[in-house]
Parts: C-alpha cells; structure tokens; sequence
C-alpha cells in the first residue's frame, strides 16, 4: 500500500506554470486569478492581500509611533491619529490576521488530508471576493467618509468602537458606516469559509485518515473554524443593531434615548475574545506542525493537544467580560470571569509543555521557521503570563486601556501569531512557489524583528505601569512617559527593515531563488508528497495513509508510526 | 573597488542569469536609498517636542509613581496582590523558559550527529496529567486570592464620615460635584487625608454626560468607567497628602488625551479651608466690571456657570473659583493669566478638537475679560 505514495510522486507534475499558461498575455492570467476556485490559489490570494494590508496598517501603526516618539509632537492632529488608532487595530485583525490565517488554512488543509480542494470551491471564492470588496470599503472611508454632513474621513472611534462614541451624535457623516459594513462583509466571508473548513475536514479525508489521523494543523483548523461560526454571528448582528440605530432612530446603544452603551461591549466581546483565539489557534498550527520538523521528532501528546485545543475553543467563549472588569460589574460577576479566564490558561500551558516535550531528546535544526517558532514559545509564554496578570480584576484595574494592555495583546498577535506567520511563511513558502526562501536573508529578518519587537513591547509595558493610558494621541513632558516612548519607537525601525528583508528575500527567491523539490525540510505529512508547486488537482492519485505522518512511514518502512499509534 | 565585487559576488550563488542579477543589485540600491531618505524625513520631521504651556515643568514637580507606589487604600491593596501575581509569573516564566533554553541548547542539531532520526516518544500520560494538575492548582490559589482582594475593593461599606462626591465625565474634562458641601467644580479634585483611626475616605459617584470614560489616579486606585446611563461607584482613603496626576482611560473621542485629573490630597483642615473657600460667591464688582459685561453679553453663558452673574450653564466647566484651579482645558495648560488670554481667544491653540469655540472678541473685550476672570478666585 505504501508504494501508491512513491508511484504518484513518479507521477507528479513539476509545477502548475507550464509553457502555455506562461504564454498568455497578462489580462488572461490576471483573469484566471479572478475566476479561480482553485483552494490553493485562493488561499495565495487570501495571504498576499492580508500582506499588503500588513504593509499598509504597519506604516499606520509606524506614524502612530512617530507622533508618539516625544511628548507633544505635531506629526499629526488628533483627528488623524484618532483614525490611525481605528483603522491600524481593525485592519489588523480583519484585513491582516483573518485573511492570512484563512489563506493558510484554505491552501493547506485539502492538502494535508488528501484532497483535490475544498468541499465548496465556489463558496470559497464568494467568501473571497466578500472578504476582498469589504477590505476596499474600510479604507475607501478615507474618500467616502464625509457625507452629507461633513465630519468625515475615517472612522475614529477605535477598533472596538464603543457605544455611543459611534452613535450619530457623536460620530456624523458616513466613515461609522463604512466601518460598519467592511465589518459585516469580510465577518459574513469568514463564517463562509469556517463552513467549507469543517466540511472538508469531515467528509473529504483520504482513505485511511480516520479523525484519529488527521495532522494536528486540520485538527486546530476545525477548532478555528468552529469558534468563527459561534463568535462572528454576534459581531455581524451588533452592527446591524448599530446601523438601524445610525438609520432609523432603533435605540439600542444610543444613550442619549435611553439604550445601553454596555450592551455594545457585550456584543462585541462575546466576539471579541474568542476572535483572539480564532487569531492564535492558527499560529499553534503552525507550530504543531513546524516544530515536530525541525526537532526530528512526532508531536509529544496529539490526543492531549488536540483535547487541549478544544478545550480552549469551549473556554474561550466564557471568558468575554474580562475585558469589562472596569464597568462596574458585581464581584460575583467579576469573580465569574477571573475563573473562567484563569481555566483557559490551563489547556494553554499544557500546550506550551507539549512543544517543549516535542523539542526535548531532539536534533533541533536552527533553520529560520524553527527560529521563529522558538521565539513564539518564548513570547508566547511571557504574553500568556501578562494575560495571567490581567486576569486579576484588581490587578486589571489599573492595567486596563494602559500600555500595558497595548504591550500584552501586540505580545500575542506580533510575538506569538505574527511570528508563527512568518515561520510559516518560510516553511509553506517552497511548497507553494517552488523556490527557497533564502537562508542568510531569513536570519537576518528573524534578528531585526526579533530584537525591533522586544525593544518596542517590551518597553510598553513599562509605560502602562508608569501611568499611561492607551490611544493618547500624545503625552506631556516630565511624566516619566519619555525616555519608554522613544525606546520603543526606535524599535519599530528594525522591525520595518525586517519586514523590508523579507519583501526583498520573497521577490529575489521568486526571480531566482534555489529549487525547493517536493520537500525540501525532510517533512512528513502529505502536502509534501506531491510537486512543488502542486498541480491544480493536488494529488495524481489520492493517496491512502495508515497514519498521522504518511511520509515518515514511506521514509522508514522496517519501523512506521501506525505501529505505536 | 574589490569590495563592491565580493558584495555583488554574494548575491551570485543562487541567480541564474547575468540580467536578473544587476537588476536585482538596482532595486537593492533603490530599496536601500528609500529607506535611508525615509528615515532621514522621520528625522526631520520629529519636533523636539511642541509647545507645552508649563505643564512639562508643572508636573516635574509632581512625584512620580503610578501603580506600584500607592498612597491609597484600594491601590494599596491592588498593588499587594499584584506583587503576589508578579512573584508566581515570574517563578513560572524562569521554570519554562530555562526548559526552553535548556531543550534549544542541548538538543539542537550538531555536525557530529549520527545521520539517523532520534528516538520518537509518542507521549505519556503521567506526565500530561502532571502538568495539568499543577497548573490547576497554581489556578486555584490564584483564584482564591483574586476574588478575596474583588470582594475586599468593592464590598467595602462606606464609614458615616465618608465625603461624597459626584463625577461627571465630559468631552473633554471633569465635573466634580459634592453634594452635602454645595461645591461644583472641574478637572482637579480636592479629597481630605483618610486617618486609618478614624476613616474619612471619599465615595466617588461615576456618572457621564455624554459617551463612556474612565476615572483612573494609578496611586489612588484602580479605574472604573464612566458609562453613561449607568451610575458607578469607587473610593479612595489616601494617606499621604500631596498631587496626584491621572487622566481620562477610556477612549472619548478627538481629545481624549487631554482629559487630565490632579488629584489634591490635603489634611482635613487644609480642605475644609478649600470647602469654605470654594463655597464664597468669588464675583468681585467694582473695576473689573467691564469684562464682567462682556462675560454676560456673549456666547460663554450659554455653557458656564459663575455663580451670581447671569452665566448658569452647564455645558462647560463652572467657573465660579476658576483661578484657585491649577491648569486650564482640563490639563492642557498652566492657568495663568497670559495662558487664559490664549485659551478664551482661541482654545483649539492649546487643545485642539476642543468643543469650546474661539470667541472672536475684540482685543479690549478680550484683555477686560481676562482682567475679570483673574479675579474668580
């Protein structure tokens, strides 16, 4: 049976660019990307627009920096810092880490499980364009948002807008309203794709790959893709809620007629915080299937790191009203919510445990995915301890909408998720193109970054605990904010020029980087068993596993895992 | 001239054609030149810090110290548990982390190593369940503690000699009412010593008059909102006098920045002087009375109060004591008198997106204004 692997790599096609399809005038091939419902040129796409928004809310996020690198700069107004604040913290969690994260999931998942494509290629590719249109429509605030009554340009109300900041008293012209419906659409594209995920995992695997078998990497994506289907519905109904408030006098959050500013906060947290984990459980993905790799050993514990997974996904939606401990809940509901909070550390932490058994006893190859993917542990640990803190109602009292907040939460969406992006990158980056990234570059981009993030978070924290609150758009002299503030502005250039390294390294290696093979990292699970990249239908044959590393038994027949699986 | 060969040599491993090599050495060059001009712009561009009408130096006399140097019983207690909280994250963060270092620095791949894979361990139930029971129960001791110091902050029963205060937050400052003394004021809140003996702590009434804010001294206590429509409430029973800074922490819209508090901290008879003072109508009649028509005459009685004049509103701060109060716009300025031409001129100068408009008057109506003004003390 093992030898169907080795005759559909026989098989395989080197690449999907033949001749012909490079011959096509560009109008055909940008035609081509456009009525694709190819699950893995979806999932390019999905990565690439999420990387150009990346660079676009990173140069937000730098001028926020700028204006904050001395007390009392004029780099820009309040107005137009307060829209940077808003349109940097949305884009980053739905025009950045969604579509990444989704684009990964979207190209990998039917090739882990032996698929030729998702279950519902077209559902796929309307949630695409969903997601596409309703990115434009944030930024197009910029130009649209005036409206009738003036007050325009971006929305400034902050990422999580609250009630009634956003209420027509408050917020006129249309750049709330943009804000809105750029929301509800890439929200309605997400649960489109949250569906076709779980029902790829459950009805498209290969033969032989019962649930028990499956690669860690499905396994979370289903987790992922569930908590989107229960935490996005509550999102997409408070903006409506919103909009009739914003068009025809509803009063659900406008104060001023009696409506309830915390039923906004509600809302938006029971969304809220389960979207953390839809963002992080990815990036535990990542690192469940890059860190088994490059140790040379099988993941310590997969039944306990998928229970642990799970668990999370269940947890994590009982835990909304820890971002409220301010509002002057009861203490029963207070106490409520530091429990709750506090279990979810449990499953985490036996997570962390798992990697490092993972690495422990092992060959650990230095290569630049693994780099990143110990520096998520690393990070990822000290961001799980400050959540610990922050937990602590009283303790949160006074770190709440500080820095410290600020510093906990980019700890958790740059220090873990977006390094695990980038470890992914590396990793996934030959099999989708073909070439190596290259090696000395992706060192260097790993230590710039590496040392730009902890120079500007780790300094941010000291900032909240000195007294700073969050989205000042600037601060005064001679309160201790100065020399922190400096520090960690300084940072964000080393963090830019790894960025910059890693654009360069991505356009050298596509122009002329070394041949990756069909797997190049000595990799077990299947996606490597067919031609980088892989032709449209994915596998020649579909492939029969026996079990969770289909390639390790290929690679070592006299001693293959289904015999202690 | 060797140097530039080797560096372009480096780049010639992996290319595969003399043409897509230079091209790649110029958008290296050009990449470069970007960034440094960018750079040399941000540098350029970054004042070295713009006006900051005497504040920099107002607070430079202000101790420092935010969370973990309380003066105040809920900040007191927070900062006790959060030293416990720090002291058990940090014993975690050194376990795993010297793990981490350890497994990266003994196990990682050498020259050496025999070319076959290491032994694969599948796991093993004893130790998942160790690291499971552990953790739970670090959690529950966390727990515990936690919810003792929740119910400890806000159970507290209010003493009979509890001074009461009513908070009102506003776009962009502070309303201090106190009801049982008949005194309104604005942005720096007067609160007695509290004796441990004999407790006279105040009780903070959170109210908000328009969207949510946050009510946040660091060295006093910790933050609790103000939403509107919803009544909160918070206690502070400082036991050392001085100032306090803290300011505004829920995001409010173009000025939230500048929504700053003081808190003065005095020994009961320094505030009951302040509270006789504060209750004295300040309005003085003779020379000054010119400014005082123009006060009257204009737009600012529409949203200000000065208490025997015909200015009742209520929409901006009440100006009746507005010299005995140590800045103006709510932190955005020392209150002096060339400061206070400044502002009622134009007070978008000092704080921008501020909702009071500049008034436009004539440099007489303006200079006798402000020779009024100074005399509400």
């Amino acid at each position: 049976m093992a030898g169907s692997i080795e005759e559909r790599i026989a098989l395989g096609r080197e690449g999907i660019a033949t001749a012909a399809e490079l011959a096509q005038p560009l109008a055909g091939r940008l035609h081509e990307w456009i009525i694709t419902v190819d699950h893995k040129r979806l999932g390019l796409m999905y990565i690439g627009g999420g990387l150009f928004y990346f660079m676009v809310a990173g140069l937000q996020a730098s001028t926020i920096r700028l204006q904050l690198a001395v007390p009392n700069a004029g780099i820009v107004s309040p107005q137009v810092f307060n829209r940077l604040l808003t349109l940097h913290g949305t884009a980053m969690v739905f025009l950045v880490g969604m579509p990444i994260l989704i684009g990964f999931f979207n190209y990998l998942v039917p090739l882990m499980i032996g698929a030729r494509d998702l279950a519902f290629p077209r559902l796929n590719s309307f949630g695409y364009w969903l997601w596409f249109f309703g990115a434009l429509l944030l930024y197009f605030s910029y130009i649209g948002g005036g409206g009738l009554q003036g007050m325009g340009s971006a929305p400034a109300v902050g990422w999580f807008a609250y009630a009634p900041l956003t209420e027509t008293p408050f917020s006129r012209g249309n750049s709330t309203d943009y804000w809105i419906l750029s929301i509800f659409l890439t929200s309605v594209g997400s649960t489109a794709t949250a569906i076709n995920l779980i029902t790829t995992a459950f009805t498209m695997r290969c033969p032989g790959m019962t649930l028990n078998k499956m690669p860690v990497l499905v396994w979370l994506a289903v987790v992922d893709a569930g908590l989107m289907l229960v935490a996005l519905p509550p999102l997409s109904a408070a903006q409506v809620m919103l909009l009739l408030d914003r068009y025809m006098g509803a009063h659900f959050f406008d104060t001023q007629a009696g409506g309830s500013a915390l039923l906004w906060q509600h809302f938006f947290w029971i969304f809220g915080h389960p979207e953390v984990y839809v963002l992080v459980i990815p990036a535990f993905a990542f690192a469940s299937e890059i860190i088994p790799v490059f140790s040379r050993k099988v993941i310590f514990g997969y039944e306990v790191m998928v229970a642990a997974s799970c668990a999370i996904g269940f947890i994590s939606l009982g835990v909304w009203a820890h971002h409220m401990f301010s509002v002057g809940m009861t203490p029963a509901g207070n106490a409520f919510f530091v429990t709750s909070t506090m279990l979810v550390g449990i499953p985490t932490g036996i997570k962390i445990f798992n990697w490092l058994a993972t690495m422990w006893g092992g060959r650990i190859r230095l290569r630049v995915p693994m780099l990143f993917s110990i520096a998520f542990l690393f990070q990822f640990l000290i961001s799980g301890l400050t959540g610990i803190m922050l937990a602590v109602a009283p303790f949160d009292w006074q770190l709440t909408d500080t820095y410290f907040v600020v510093a906990h939460f980019h700890y958790v969406l740059i220090g873990a998720i977006l390094f695990m992006i980038f470890a992914a990158v590396y990793y996934w980056f030959p099999k989708a193109t073909g070439k190596m990234l290259d090696e000395r570059l992706g060192q260097f981009h790993f230590w710039l970054f590496f040392f730009g993030f902890h120079m500007t978070f780790d300094t941010l924290h000291l900032a909240g605990l000195a007294g700073m609150p969050r989205r000042i758009y600037t601060y005064q002299p001679g309160r201790g904010f100065e020399e922190l503030n400096l520090i960690a502005s300084i940072g964000v250039i080393l963090q830019g020029l790894g960025v910059i390294t890693l654009v360069y390294n991505v356009i050298r290696s596509l122009a002329a980087g070394k041949s990756a093979g069909r797997d190049p990292w000595d990799a077990w699970t299947l996606e490597w068993s067919t031609t980088s990249p892989p032709p449209e239908y994915n596998f020649p044959e579909v492939p029969t596993v026996h079990s969770r590393r289909p390639l390790w038994d290929l690679k070592h027949p006299a001693d293959p895992d289904w015999r202690y699986e | 001239m060797n140097l530039a060969r080797t560096l372009r040599m480096g780049y010639t491993v992996s290319g595969n054609s003399r043409s897509s090599r230079k091209s790649i050495g110029i958008w290296r060059r050009r990449l470069i030149e970007l960034f440094l001009s960018l750079g040399y712009a941000a540098l350029v561009a970054v004042p070295a810090g713009g006006e900051d009408w005497g504040m920099g130096a107002a607070n430079r006399q202000i101790a420092r110290g935010a969370v973990f140097s309380p003066v105040s019983a809920p900040a007191g207690e927070i900062a006790t548990l959060s030293w416990f909280i720090l002291a058990v994250t940090a014993a975690i963060f050194l376990i795993v982390f010297g793990l981490l270092l350890y497994s990266v620095v003994r196990f990682r791949a050498r020259a050496t190593d025999e070319p076959r894979e290491p032994a694969q361990l599948y796991g093993s139930n004893q130790i998942e369940f160790a690291w499971t029971a552990i953790p739970l129960l670090i959690v529950f001791v966390l727990v515990l503690t936690t919810i003792r110091t929740i119910y400890d902050v806000q159970g507290a029963m209010e003493p009979p000699g509890a001074i009461h205060v009513r908070v009102i937050g506003h776009q962009w400052w502070w309303e201090f009412r106190y009801p049982d003394l008949g005194i309104v004021t604005a942005n720096e809140l007067h609160v007695p010593l509290s004796d441990p003996a004999h407790p006279t702590p105040t009780w903070l009434q959170l109210e908000s008059a328009d969207v949510a804010h946050s009510f946040w001294v660091p060295r006093l206590a910790g933050k609790t909102d103000l939403i509107p429509n919803k009544i909160n409430t918070m206690w502070v029973a400082p036991h050392q006098a001085g100032i306090y800074l803290g300011q505004c922490a829920e995001f409010c819209g173009t000025q939230h920045a500048m929504m700053l508090i003081r808190v003065v901290v005095e020994p009961r008879p320094a505030f009951d002087q302040w509270v006789a003072a504060q209750r004295q109508p300040a309005v003085s009649q003779s020379v000054e009375a010119h400014g005082r028509q123009v006060f009257e005459s204009n737009a600012c009685v529409s949203c200000h109060s000065v208490r025997g004049t015909r200015g009742h509103g209520t929409y901006g701060p009440d100006l009746t004591h507005l010299m005995s109060r140590q800045t103006l716009g709510s932190g955005a300025a020392l209150n002096t008198p060339e400061h206070l031409k400044i502002w009622v001129g134009d007070p978008g100068r000092m704080k921008p997106g501020v909702l009071m408009p500049a008034m436009n008057l004539s440099k007489n109506d303006l200079d006798d204004l402000v020779a009024w003004m100074v005399t509400l003390k």
